[in-house]
């Protein structure tokens, strides 16, 4: 009777003491980020440089370039996964036309920086025929997407190659022809397995976005640049423009994460 | 040599005309010499058995009748669809079309299962016959639960693979090759990978398409399987078929001394 009783109380005391040290930790961690936050508010503000009646009139201005950065970001990331996906299948293509093809946008995407190529994209294309001149913000997505893509590629390449060569014989086995086995057995499956990188790659795309800012994209970083150095009031004005794609970047992590659980918890 | 029924052996009567007939098939991986000329011919309704050591060539042998594996020198022919192993050019439209035909007309099941992990057990029976046989949804779910009944699992109709134990998925999978009413049903170690509780539920149904008069052939390392449900097994070593015949002469008095020690080594725990 006693050795039955004992593990009941024994367990809620176990578990009382978790769940006292999670709190603990979570409490801890708030503070040092407050403290550390607090800290850099305060050194900057003594340098005098903080003027809050021109963060009150300006910071509502480089805020609303935060759609204009998301915008962009959503249609990039839309490229870059059509582009990914076709360079993936060229890269794993038997036949030698698409591998090459594929292999030197890889090449030369990942090969050169990314503000070089929106430089060429935005300033010298147009040189060569007029048709190619286009506006800032599509000149940005064609950008970041064609760079991304690159990148992605890879990323598709080993989410395919990921898939068991077992379903492939399953399905040839089944009589189905290669192009249907791509659609319906290995592309729902590497998806699976890509998806957790492209939203890593959209929040770090939140980030390198900031580079279209050179083009004329009124998105945050442009916003911040303009606010700021009219009035001279530029460290306040950047200092705005990293919070803005702080906050969106923890956001977008908060969903990643989410996304990423349900992705390991595997099939239903 | 021959693999056929030798001679003087009765051919058992509820068997058919020749379905299966590989001829000259050889394969080499790199320099490695796996298959060293190996002929096959399989009557419809007959339940054939290849049995041999790891590394005999067996399963490269099944691999090699639905060009899962291109044979190096050889011929195929099922249910009148025949290829020819070309490994030096590139293969051309029709060949590739030519090959499709004879996996249409051969079910294969696989040691590791492989059902398709994304879709649910009833999907998995439907896709093939929907979209490669054109068959309509409403006729390939009707089918599909009549082979799901047939293996004992009209239950698990809506459930996803990762559900299902290593031997249900095994009887999933034959109802999935049954579903296309394949002429063969090819069968790769299909209880290798279960757990030794497990084996049966598949061995049973194996057994009971085998008294059915499916034309089967099954690579296995289950002798009392053989025993019971094979018209006729074949031992095979080095690549090259040694010994081949109904189960109770190469099982219990086989002529050759290499299948002898063979069976030996096998046949002693039980």
């Amino acid at each position: 009777m006693l050795e039955a009783a004992q593990p009941r109380p024994l367990l809620e005391r176990i578990e009382r003491s978790r769940r006292a040290a999670r709190q603990w930790s979570r409490l801890q961690f708030a503070a040092i980020w407050v403290a550390i936050l607090a800290g850099i508010i305060l050194a900057f503000a003594a340098t005098d440089n903080v003027d809050v009646e021109w963060i009150r009139t300006w910071a509502p201005f480089i805020l609303g370039g935060a759609g204009f950065t998301i915008l962009i970001c959503v249609l990039s990331i839309a490229l870059a996964t059509v582009l990914a996906l076709v360079g993936a299948v060229g890269r794993l293509s038997t036949k030698t036309v698409p591998f090459a093809i594929a292999s030197f946008y890889v090449s030369l995407v990942r090969g050169t920086p990314l503000l070089v190529q929106i430089y060429i994209i935005f300033f010298v294309l147009p040189q060569m025929s007029p048709v190619l001149i286009l506006p800032a913000i599509v000149g940005g997505v064609i950008g970041l997407g064609f760079n991304y893509g690159a990148y992605m590629t890879e990323i598709f390449r080993a989410g395919i190659q990921a898939v068991p060569r077992g379903q492939i014989e399953a399905a040839e086995a089944l009589g189905m022809p290669g192009p249907l086995i791509f659609r319906r057995i290995v592309l729902p499956q590497a998806v699976r397995i890509v998806i957790p990188a492209i939203g890593n790659d959209f929040i770090s795309m939140i980030k390198d976005s900031a580079l279209v800012s050179t083009i004329g994209v009124q998105e945050v970083l442009w916003r911040a640049q303009k606010a700021g150095r009219p009035t001279l009031h530029t460290p306040e004005a950047f200092i705005i423009a990293a919070l803005v794609y702080w906050v969106l970047t923890i956001i977008f992590s908060f969903f990643q994460e989410r996304l990423e659980r349900r992705m390991a918890r595997g099939d239903r | 040599m021959t693999s056929g029924y030798p001679e003087g052996v009765p051919i058992p009567e509820h068997i058919g005309d020749v379905i299966v007939r590989a001829k000259g098939i050889e394969k080499y991986f790199g320099k490695h010499h796996v298959l060293k000329g190996v002929d096959l011919d399989v009557y419809q309704r007959e339940a054939v058995m290849l049995i041999g050591p790891s590394g005999s060539g067996k399963t490269t042998l099944l691999r090699c009748l639905n060009f899962l594996e291109e044979p190096t020198v050889g011929s195929v022919e099922i249910a009148g669809v025949q290829v020819e192993a070309d490994p030096i050019h590139a293969r051309t439209r029709r060949h590739e079309e030519q090959i499709r035909q004879i996996r249409l007309q051969a079910g294969m099941l696989f040691q590791d299962f492989n059902l398709f992990p994304h879709m649910s057990v009833l999907q998995n029976l439907i896709e093939a016959p929907t979209r490669v046989r054109g068959i309509s949804h409403a006729a390939a779910v009707e089918t599909a639960e009549r082979y799901l009944g047939k293996v004992g699992l009209i239950e698990k109709r809506d459930e996803y693979p990762a559900r299902l134990s290593g031997g249900q998925k095994q009887r999933v999978a034959i109802a999935r090759a049954l579903c296309m009413e394949p002429k063969v049903l090819m069968f790769d170690e299909p209880t290798s990978a279960l757990d030794p509780e497990l084996v049966g539920e598949v061995l049973a149904v194996m057994e009971e398409l085998a008294h059915e008069g499916t034309t089967m052939i099954v690579v296995t390392h289950e002798m009392h399987f053989a025993q019971q449900a094979a018209d006729r097994v074949i031992f095979m070593e080095d690549g090259l078929v040694v010994e081949a015949g109904p189960p109770e002469e190469i099982l219990e008095k086989p002529r050759v001394d290499r299948t002898r020690r063979f069976l030996r080594r096998f046949l002693k725990p039980e």
